[in-house]
C-alpha cells in the first residue's frame, strides 16, 4: 500500500449560503456545468461581460472523491475507487458566493462554473444564466439521443429453440 | 534485506534517457497523443483506472504512454499520483439502477423489462484479425466484418464521431457488431429492421448458443425498428425481479455505517464484505480471473449464473458541507455484474438464490464477472459452506490481489542484495567445509546439514 493521500485541511470555507427551496434547481444547473466543456462554460460566462469584480474565495483546487458503490447495487455501501475532482468558490462584488465541484482536473472550467453559480443566484440573472446554457443542453440531448439509439440498435431478441436430440 | 549502494548516477541517467528514447519509438512515426489513447485504446484506459483505483481518463492515458503500454507500471503511476492529492470526501453511493445503460445482458432471462442490449461488445465476433485495421483504411471502408465482405451495403451512413460527451470513450465500433449484419449504428430508421438471412445459420450471430436451464437455445438477432422508436425505458435489475418473488437473498442492508477504507487503514482480517469488495474492485484482473475460473472448475463450487451485466454511465455526487446538499460532479462509466448462485435456506428461511457482486470503473466485463465470482466464494462462512479452496480464503485472496503490492515485492528481488548474498556465500562455504570434514572423518551416517533460512 502506498502512503495515504493527505487529508484535505479545511481551508477557510466560504460562507454558508442559505439553504433554499431551489437547491434542486441549483443541483440541476451544477450537473450541467459538470458535463459541459471548458469552452462552453467560458462562452456562457462571456455573455455576462463585463462581470462585477470576482473575488476568489477558493482558487480552483484539484483533489479526490472516493466513489462509493452499493453491495448488490442497492445494499450497504463500499469504496469502489477514487476520482479526480476540481472545486472552486468565488464571490462576486455585491453578489452571491458561487461554488463548483466537478469530476476531472479542470481549474478554468471549475472557476467558470463557480462564476455562473454565483450569477444564477441573482434573481435578476437566473433566467439569463439558464438561457446561456441552452447550447450545452442541446448538445447533451443530441449526444444522448445518438448514444441511446446506438445502444437500441444492438437490442437482441433471443428465441429459445428446441434441441434436436430430444 | 538490502543495503544502500552508491554510485552509478551517470549510468542511471543514461538508462532513463534510453528508456525515453525507446518509449518514443521511431521518430519518423508521429507521436501518439493522449486523445488517441483515450479514444482508441479505451479499454486499456479503463483497466488502468480500475486497478489504479483512480477515475481520470486523461491521467490513465498519460500513465499508459509513459509506461510504454505496460499496464501494471501505468497502474503504479496512477496510484502514486493519487497520493499527491487531498481527498474532498466520499461520494453519495452511485445508483446503478439509474444508469444510462449502453449494454445490458442477462444469461438467466431472455425476456426482461428493458431488454437485452449488446452494446459495444466483442461477444459474437469471430476473432478474425481485420486486415483493414492494419492499413488504417477502416475509417473509409464499408465497415462490415471481414468474413461477410460479400454483403454489399453501399449506403451505410457514417458513424457519428466518438468524441467528447461519450463520456466512457467507448463508442461502439462497427467491428463489434455481430457478424457485420447489423449496420453501423446510426440514428434509427425503419428500413433498418431486418432479420439475419437464413442462409448463414452457421455464423455465431445467426445461431448464438446460450446456456439455459433446459439446454441450448438458438437465437436470432434483429434490430428492432419499433423498439428503437420507444424511449429507453427503465431497466430494473434482474436481482430485483427475482427479489420481488423472494427467490433471491436481498442485498445486505445499509445500516449507515461508513464502509472501511483500505487506503486509510491497513487491510486487516477478518475483512467484512464492503472491504473485500473494495480490494476486489482494485485487484488485478488476471489474478481474479484465475480465481473465478478456479471456482467454476470445482475449487469452491458456487454454481453461478450471470443474472445481469450492465455497462453505462452513472452520476457521481458529493455532499458539500458548505452547500448543505449533494453536488452532481458528472458521470463515470462503470460495469456491474450480478451473479446468481445456488441456494441457501434454513429451518426458518425457505431456500433462496444467493448472490455475488462486481462493480468496476470502465467497461471491464471480465473483471466485473471475476469479481462477482470471487465475492461469492469469499462468502462461504456466512452461507454455511465448507472451506476447501483458495478462492474462499480472504487472507490469501485479498493479500495477493493487488498488483502494485505484488509487483513491488517480486520486483524488489532485482535490487542490489550484495551484502545478503555475501553472507549466504560465506554460510554455504562453511557448510561445505563442515560436510567435507565430516566425510573425511568417515562418519557412517551423513549428518543432516543444519537448515538455514534464506534471507528475504
Amino acid at each position: 500500500m502506498g502512503p495515504d493521500a493527505p487529508v484535505s485541511e479545511p481551508k477557510t470555507p466560504p460562507p454558508v449560503p442559505e439553504a433554499t427551496a431551489d437547491s434542486t434547481e441549483r443541483q440541476a444547473m451544477m450537473a450541467l456545468y459538470a458535463r459541459a466543456t471548458r469552452a462552453e462554460l467560458e462562452a456562457a460566462v462571456e455573455r455576462f461581460s463585463p462581470l462585477p469584480q470576482v473575488r476568489k474565495l477558493r482558487p480552483p483546487e484539484a483533489g479526490l472523491v472516493m466513489v462509493q458503490g452499493r453491495t448488490g447495487g442497492d445494499g450497504a455501501p463500499f469504496n469502489m475507487g477514487e476520482a479526480t475532482v476540481t472545486r472552486a468558490a468565488v464571490q462576486l462584488e455585491g453578489g452571491a458566493t458561487g461554488v463548483s465541484y466537478m469530476l476531472g482536473r479542470a481549474p478554468e472550467k471549475a472557476e467558470a462554473a463557480a462564476i455562473l453559480d454565483a450569477l444564477w443566484q441573482d434573481p435578476a440573472l437566473k433566467l439569463a444564466v439558464n438561457d446561456a446554457l441552452a447550447p450545452i443542453r442541446r448538445r447533451l440531448a443530441a449526444e444522448e439521443a445518438t448514444a441511446a439509439a446506438e445502444a437500441e440498435a444492438t437490442k437482441v431478441n433471443f428465441f429459445t429453440m428446441t434441441r434436436g436430440e430430444d | 534485506m538490502y543495503v544502500a549502494v552508491k554510485g552509478g548516477e551517470a549510468a542511471i541517467r543514461n538508462a532513463h534517457a534510453l528508456l525515453a528514447q525507446r518509449r518514443r519509438g521511431d521518430a519518423s512515426v508521429p507521436e501518439i497523443g493522449l486523445d488517441q489513447i483515450t479514444g482508441q485504446l479505451s479499454l486499456a484506459v479503463d483497466r488502468v483506472m480500475a486497478e489504479g483505483s483512480l477515475y481520470d481518463r486523461e491521467l490513465a492515458a498519460l500513465a499508459i504512454k509513459q509506461a510504454r503500454g505496460d499496464l501494471i507500471e501505468a497502474i503504479f503511476l496512477a496510484r502514486a499520483f493519487r497520493t499527491t492529492l487531498p481527498r474532498f470526501g466520499a461520494s453519495v453511493p452511485v445508483d446503478t439502477g439509474a444508469m444510462r445503460v449502453r449494454r445490458r445482458i442477462s444469461a438467466t432471462f431472455k425476456d426482461l423489462p428493458g431488454g437485452q442490449v449488446l452494446g459495444p461488445t466483442f461477444d459474437y465476433t469471430h476473432r478474425l484479425l481485420d486486415e483493414r485495421l492494419a492499413t488504417q483504411a477502416g475509417d473509409d471502408a464499408d465497415r462490415t466484418a471481414a468474413e461477410t465482405t460479400t454483403s454489399a451495403r453501399p449506403n451505410v451512413p457514417p458513424l457519428p464521431p466518438a468524441g467528447e460527451g461519450w463520456g466512457g470513450g467507448t463508442a461502439p465500433t462497427p467491428d463489434a457488431s455481430p457478424a457485420g449484419e447489423i449496420p453501423a449504428p446510426s440514428l434509427p430508421s425503419s428500413d433498418r429492421t431486418r432479420l439475419l438471412p437464413s442462409s448463414t445459420p452457421e455464423t455465431e450471430a445467426g445461431n448464438i448458443r446460450l446456456r439455459s436451464g433446459r439446454g441450448f437455445t438458438g437465437a436470432r438477432v434483429h434490430t428492432s425498428g419499433e423498439a428503437a422508436e420507444a424511449p429507453a425505458g427503465p431497466m430494473p435489475r434482474v436481482t430485483d425481479l427475482l427479489g420481488d418473488e423472494g427467490l433471491i437473498e436481498p442485498a445486505p442492508a445499509d445500516d449507515g455505517t461508513p464502509p472501511r477504507d483500505l487506503t486509510r487503514e491497513p487491510l486487516s482480517f477478518p475483512a467484512d464484505r464492503p472491504l473485500r469488495l473494495q480490494a476486489l474492485a482494485r485487484g488485478d484482473e488476471g489474478f481474479l480471473l484465475a480465481l473465478g475460473y478456479s471456482t467454476q472448475r470445482g475449487y469452491a463450487r458456487t454454481h453461478p449464473f450471470v443474472g445481469e451485466i450492465r455497462f453505462g454511465e452513472v452520476e457521481v455526487s458529493l455532499h458539500a458541507e458548505e452547500l448543505g446538499f449533494a453536488v452532481p460532479l458528472g458521470e463515470i462509466s462503470v460495469t456491474e455484474c450480478q451473479s446468481v448462485n445456488q441456494f441457501k435456506g434454513s429451518a426458518t428461511q425457505p431456500p433462496q438464490f444467493t448472490r455475488g457482486y462486481g462493480l468496476v470503473f470502465g467497461q471491464l466485463e471480465r473483471k466485473a464477472m471475476s469479481m462477482a465470482l470471487v465475492d461469492r466464494s469469499l462468502r462461504f462462512a456466512e452461507l454455511g459452506e465448507e472451506k476447501s479452496a483458495p478462492a474462499q480464503d480472504e487472507e490469501f485472496v485479498l493479500s495477493h490481489c493487488d498488483n502494485v503490492q505484488a509487483t513491488g515485492f517480486v520486483e524488489h528481488l532485482k535490487l542490489p542484495h550484495y551484502v545478503d548474498f555475501q553472507a549466504e556465500l560465506d554460510l554455504i562455504r562453511r557448510m561445505r567445509a563442515e560436510h567435507a570434514a565430516e566425510a573425511e572423518a568417515q562418519a557412517p551416517d551423513v549428518a543432516e546439514a543444519p537448515h538455514k533460512e534464506a534471507a528475504e
